[in-house]
């Protein structure tokens, strides 16, 4: 599997690090990370730069993980960029909503790099 | 647990204490790696100077709380984001907000028909010791206590009741 650009998107600076840490617990080679502290942030991150994961909150201020997906699919060089949202809360009609938005999965905190790791790793070539 | 589908939530359920606990366990013990533990004589006195909150709303309002003293938060921190967070105390207040809005994320999904119909406010942390909490009256809940190491953590959960 090739070393991944990957985007990080959360309100908490201590979830994206933990974020972060479970992505290379989970085995996945990282050659660079970015982190945006809402969905404003990260359209400007995505404009910036290429990416070949981008896992976001869905609850943050300025704007939500939600917006942020449904303009994410105005800047065509992030189109095909996998999404993978994170969310605290146990509501499916958020999560249905995320995926009805352009998002390729979800995961739920709390989570173990393991769960990490089978959501992400089919998106980036990585297989089961 | 199940609840029904439309009704608001105004008596603490005899599981939720079990659930909560559980929902606490599982959230140290996967983002953090840390097992919490009942005590053998548990402290009666709640106790700690950093103490994080989240606000329930909709069809269960109220609170849940995570508390602890600063020496157990720092260890949190650190098990959450590796080093020493110590020497930066906002991180601990950060990681301490992000563990009370997982227990209570985890708890709520833990309560059939709750998930859907019930948000998480944004954590507030608290540091200090010398405070009161107030809600609005009638309200009803508890508090648990369990072992990190042999040192307290607390948990709460009050709702408003009818």
């Amino acid at each position: 599997m090739k070393k991944l650009h990957v985007l990080i998107v959360d309100d908490s600076s201590v979830m994206r690090k933990i974020v972060e840490r479970s992505l290379r617990q989970a085995g996945l080679e990282l050659e660079e990370v970015k982190e945006a502290s809402n969905g404003a942030e990260a359209l400007t991150e995505v404009q910036k730069g290429s990416f070949d994961l981008i896992l976001s909150d869905i609850n943050m201020p300025a704007m939500d993980g939600l917006e942020f997906l449904r303009n994410l699919a105005n800047v065509p060089s992030a189109k095909s960029v996998p999404v993978v949202m994170i969310t605290t809360e146990g509501s499916e009609a958020r999560v249905v909503e995320a995926l009805s938005v352009g998002a390729r999965g979800y995961i739920r905190k709390p989570f173990t790099p393991e769960q990490v790791k089978e959501r992400v790793a089919p998106l980036v070539g990585g297989g089961q | 647990m199940s609840l029904s589908v439309n009704e608001p939530v105004t008596k603490i359920d005899e599981h939720w204490k079990g659930l909560l606990e559980c929902a606490a366990v599982e959230v140290f013990s996967m983002m953090a790696g840390l097992e919490l533990e009942t005590f053998a004589e548990p402290p009666t006195d709640v106790r700690g100077d950093q103490t994080a909150m989240v606000g329930l709303a909709g069809a269960l309002c109220g609170m849940i709380t995570v508390r602890c003293s600063s020496k157990v938060a720092t260890k949190l921190a650190a098990a959450l984001v590796g080093g020493d967070a110590s020497a930066n105390p906002s991180m601990m207040s950060d990681a301490m907000g992000e563990l009370a809005n997982m227990v209570a994320g985890n708890f709520k999904s833990k309560v059939t028909n709750l998930a859907d119909r019930c948000m998480l406010s944004v954590p507030t942390v608290i540091s200090g010791e010398d405070y009161t909490l107030q809600m609005m009256p009638p309200t009803e809940g508890f508090n648990m206590v369990l072992s990190l190491g042999g040192e307290a953590v607390w948990f709460s959960l009050v709702i408003h009741g009818a």
